[in-house]
């Protein structure tokens, strides 16, 4: 595997400068190594637990009758908490009105191929040649090292800033999650024009073809440097992604011999890079074209033709299946009747030929989802937290990055998974420090004029008079103190920045409330209360009845179970 | 030398530890019957769900005694932190990042401490200061996310144990209930070998934590295994804050960077009423593929004057005598430079062990430049036996069964 994050001398002192700062305004604790990258019970309802009992099968729900019955707030909210990022009054209202099979209907409807937010200006840029890095002095290779950081911080800002606004959350559930399946990390792969590269193709198949997807990812440039095939020759042989290929992407362990990985292996040798554009090269003459055999299978196998051969395999479409059951239904299936239900689903994905949108329509429709011991089942994400945080109750944000550097904070550093099995997740993102972080951000962020704390008009002043001397230097031709600067001025600026309009929300949560029975479908976003919007179940320590507004709401997200979804 | 376990390698004993590992790991309710498996893992046979006084008992696990676990993330090079500068092969091995002679912490005639750990020498002198050579394990695995759980589980190099060995120590000998935490995870999010299970408190800065621990919101409640997670985490919060810290200030002076950071959180840590069993702090940036001699040398001084003031503030605290501190690694480095300026991953290292209880000297044997394998040293000391002797010697705890076989013992610490 990879080497761990070295230290990148000046910009790293910036970064932890910058990114303590930020944690003091937060009262945040961004340790270690983030700091050198720079920086319910689901609350149905009586009418909805009807339905659910009447809900005997999986088909019911997109067949006949059930079709017209409106799903209601409850059911809504996990929905769109699952397959999004906590979902904004508007959405929960306006899917409360439709019935479930619709609801799934229609996100599927909606996915995307390809982001709406602007990338950043650099993506346009040719990519500095990894032939003229290789051979470039100390020091442009240093400055390279720079700009990569900066520009991998803008990456994850625009990421963020689709989470946040995006026509699609799926779309960008389903891009994360193929992130942390088929992994690779600017730590290693360092040009940030890759990492982007494999977020549009992850993006743009994330809802595809599986069988597609991992052929085009196995040969995307990102990969094929993260998992070390551009070194993989046939003289000297590298199993990296012969194994990681297997155990992680297609099949899991115990389902492959490590004589199939080393027989693979010969067949992705000549998958390489172009040292002078970065894209992917064929380079026939460091191939082994003699004779492999792979999982029982012999002939003179090339890359493709052994990916073919793992798709061929029954277990391929179980493990994927397996992974995205922990994604949106579960954190696991040990039950019989849950294994039964995964194979099921394992075999109508196979069957419709690794069709990703089938895979996730049965998981959304099947009884397991919306089973009542599968609500508020699942631990947020870092992701789930900060962007469903600031989605749910509509804060106004002008700047995603210092958000970037908050889940990264948390344990969730986009384009930085720890590793290639990708970030563990689930109970493991929570222990003290992560938790009182998250209670933190919370906290600050309903207490509002706190978040504007006592140093914040120090800051402020230091701010405007370094943002006046930035921009007298225009973009781009600042000197390195200066472009630090920029960066101080742009985080302190969107701290400030980000702000909670309780009036506004408070407002339009009481109009959900009492309005919502007029617009004739019947009793479906009755019970919008606070709790129920908050809440993925009830709270463990209910709020007494006399506090209101936004102390209430305070409370409601430092409770547990605010931490899950 | 080999330190092969003493064990069958398929036995039902064998098994039955793998299937209560595999259980524990999957299965977080079973944690809460601690108690019960803790008897059963010490062999006892006393039913399952035995109270936690009785096991403790049984156990005698002596937690007055605390161990300090310090991790040298990254991989530390050992052959330019204690420096065998009489073998010749080791200049040549290194042309470009090879330690001056002259300039070494003298130790012996045949090795020194790379001088940017001068401030062990008192320590050194003083025999508080244990230096183990050559710790490894057969089979070793270059990777630094396998090699670190290997070290983090004290597994074999092909065995998978989801849980830390020090928390499968309190496990079968659970830390008293009065305690403030079981363990306490400076930093770094990651409890390594305090993973799963027990109450473990992670904390980048114990003011902070103390400050902000008002937000935690313990509470009952059914639910899945999600939310028994996170209230068990709330209650472990709450409980730590109670006694942990707050306590009189240290008059020890405490180095910059990271690494003086954590040494002054883990003093504040300590300083309060509450006990601790464990603390575990990391110092980052080993990896030195890269421009290795000024990086290694600012991470050695971080090392030896952060160990330096942690003595300071355990013997200000009264607690030097009752302190064992450890290092440890995922491996250390190749012992031939590569063409960077730096080194690629290895396999054994010198590791560190100091106390006031400690018997100071030079143990397992000097690095053999002359016998290595794949430009690896071949290990002398099974890092488990390092384990091995800290659960047995310190707590007072078998270690067979906690380790899942028996590993020589290191006559390191005083009676």
């Amino acid at each position: 595997m990879g080497r761990l994050p070295l230290g990148h001398g000046s910009v790293v002192r910036l970064a932890r400068r910058i990114a303590l700062r930020f944690a003091h305004r937060f009262n945040f604790p961004l340790a270690g190594p983030v700091l050198a990258i720079g920086l319910g019970i689901a609350l149905l309802g009586p009418s909805d637990a009807g339905w659910a009992q009447s809900l005997a099968t999986v088909r019911a729900a997109s067949e006949g009758a059930s079709r017209s019955i409106p799903m209601g707030i409850a059911d809504a909210r996990h929905l769109l908490g699952r397959v999004g990022f906590g979902p904004t009054l508007g959405e929960v209202e306006a899917y409360a009105l439709i019935s479930r099979a619709e609801a799934v209907e229609r996100l599927l409807a909606d996915v995307k191929t390809s982001a709406g937010a602007p990338p950043p200006a650099w993506v346009n840029e040719p990519l500095m040649p990894p032939r003229s890095l290789r051979e470039g002095s100390a020091e442009q290779r240093q400055a390279f090292q720079q700009q990569e950081i900066r520009r991998g911080l803008e990456l994850r800002a625009w990421w963020i800033g689709e989470m946040l606004a995006g026509p699609s959350p799926l779309t960008e559930r389903m891009t994360l999650f193929w992130h942390n399946h088929f992994t690779s990390s600017q730590q290693k792969v360092r040009f940030v024009h890759l990492m982007y590269r494999q977020n549009l193709l992850l993006r743009e198949k994330a809802l595809g073809n599986f069988a597609d997807l991992l052929h085009a990812v196995s040969k995307d440039p990102a990969m094929v440097i993260y998992l070390d095939n551009a070194s993989n020759r046939r003289d000297k042989p590298n199993e990296n992604f012969a194994r990681e290929v297997m155990e992680l992407f297609t099949l899991g362990e115990g389902n492959y011999s490590e004589t199939d990985i080393r027989e693979a292996a010969r067949a992705f040798t000549g998958w390489s890079i172009d040292p002078d554009t970065g894209s992917f090269l064929w380079r026939p003459f460091i191939h082994d074209s003699g004779e492999k055999t792979v999982l029982g299978r012999k002939g003179n196998f090339n890359g493709d033709a052994v990916l073919d051969i793992l798709l061929e395999q029954p277990q391929a479409a179980q493990w994927v299946v397996g992974k995205l059951w922990r994604e949106f239904v579960a954190p696991d299936f040990n039950r019989e009747d849950e294994r039964a239900e995964v194979h099921r689903i394992a075999r109508v994905f196979r069957d419709s030929r690794y069709d990703i949108r089938t895979a996730v329509k049965e998981l959304l429709l099947s009884q397991a989802f919306w089973a009542e011991g599968n609500r508020a089942a699942l631990v947020k994400s870092p992701v789930d937290f900060v962007v469903g945080t600031l989605r749910q109750f509509d804060v106004r944000v002008h700047d995603a990055m210092p958000f970037a550097l908050v889940t990264a904070g948390l344990g969730q550093n986009l384009f930085s998974p720890p590793n290639v099995k990708g970030w563990p997740g689930g109970e493991a993102w929570i222990n003290s420090a992560t938790l009182l972080s998250r209670k933190q951000f919370v906290e600050r962020l309903f207490r509002g004029d706190e978040m504007r704390g006592p140093d914040t008009g120090m800051a402020m002043a230091e701010g405007g008079e370094v943002r006046g001397e930035a921009a007298r230097q225009g973009p781009g031709t600042a000197p390195a103190h200066l472009r630090q600067a920029q960066f101080r001025a742009r985080m302190s600026r969107a701290v400030d920045e980000t702000r909670f309009d309780g009036e506004n929300w408070f407002r339009r949560l009481e109009d959900g409330a009492t309005h919502a029975g007029s617009k004739g479908s019947g009793n479906a976003v009755r019970g919008l209360s606070l709790e129920r919007f908050v809440l993925a179940s009830a709270p463990v320590n209910p709020v007494p009845a006399g506090v209101a507004g936004r102390e209430r709401l305070r409370l409601l997200t430092l409770d547990p179970v605010y931490q899950l979804k | 030398m080999n330190h092969l376990p003493l064990r069958s390698t398929d036995s039902p004993a064998r098994r039955e530890f793998i299937r209560r590992l595999m259980g524990m790991s999957m299965a977080p309710a079973m944690r809460s019957v601690a108690p019960g498996v803790s008897v059963l893992f010490a062999g006892g046979a006393v039913a399952a769900g035995a109270p936690a006084t009785a096991a403790s008992t049984r156990a005698g696990a002596d937690y007055g005694r605390l161990l300090i676990l310090i991790e040298l993330k990254g991989g530390n090079d050992g052959l330019n932190t204690l420096v065998p500068f009489a073998d010749p092969a080791y200049a040549s091995l290194r042309p470009r990042i090879a330690q001056r002679r002259e300039e070494l912490v003298h130790v012996s005639e045949r090795e020194g401490l790379h001088p940017s750990l001068a401030a062990l020498q008192p320590l050194w002198q003083g025999g508080e200061l244990a230096l183990i050579r050559g710790v490894g394990y057969p089979r070793p695995n270059l990777s630094h996310f396998r090699s670190i759980e290997i070290w983090d589980t004290a597994s074999a190099s092909e065995q998978y144990i989801a849980q830390g060995w020090v928390a499968r120590a309190f496990a079968a000998h659970p830390v008293p209930r009065t305690f403030a935490a079981d363990g306490v995870v400076i930093g770094n999010g990651e409890a390594g070998p305090l993973s799963g299970g027990g109450r473990v408190v992670t904390l980048a800065s114990t003011e902070q934590f103390l400050r902000q621990a008002r937000l935690a919101a313990p509470g009952r409640a059914r639910g899945g295994r999600a939310l028994e997670h996170v209230l068990k985490v709330e209650d472990d919060i709450t409980q730590a804050a109670r006694t942990l810290g707050g306590g009189e200030l240290l008059k020890t002076q405490m180095p910059d960077g990271p690494f003086g950071n954590a040494v002054r959180n883990a003093a504040q840590v300590l300083a309060g009423r509450g006990n601790v069993a464990a603390l575990r702090l990391t110092l980052n940036g080993f990896d030195t593929h890269q421009n290795q001699p000024g990086i290694h040398a600012n991470l050695l001084r971080q090392l030896g004057d952060g160990l330096a003031a942690l003595k300071g503030s355990l013997v200000e605290l009264g607690r030097w005598d009752s302190t064992l501190i450890m290092t440890y690694a995922e491996f250390g480095r190749r012992a031939q430079e590569n063409g960077s300026n730096g080194t690629d991953h290895g396999t054994a290292s010198v590791h560190f062990a100091l106390g006031g209880r400690v018997k100071g000297g030079l143990y397992g044997e000097a690095p053999r430049l002359d016998r290595l394998e794949d430009g690896n040293l071949v290990h002398a000391v099974d890092f488990r036996s390092l384990y091995a002797t800290a659960l047995q010697r310190w707590w007072g705890i078998e270690p067979a069964s906690v380790l899942d076989g028996r590993f020589p013992q290191i006559d390191l610490l005083k009676t």
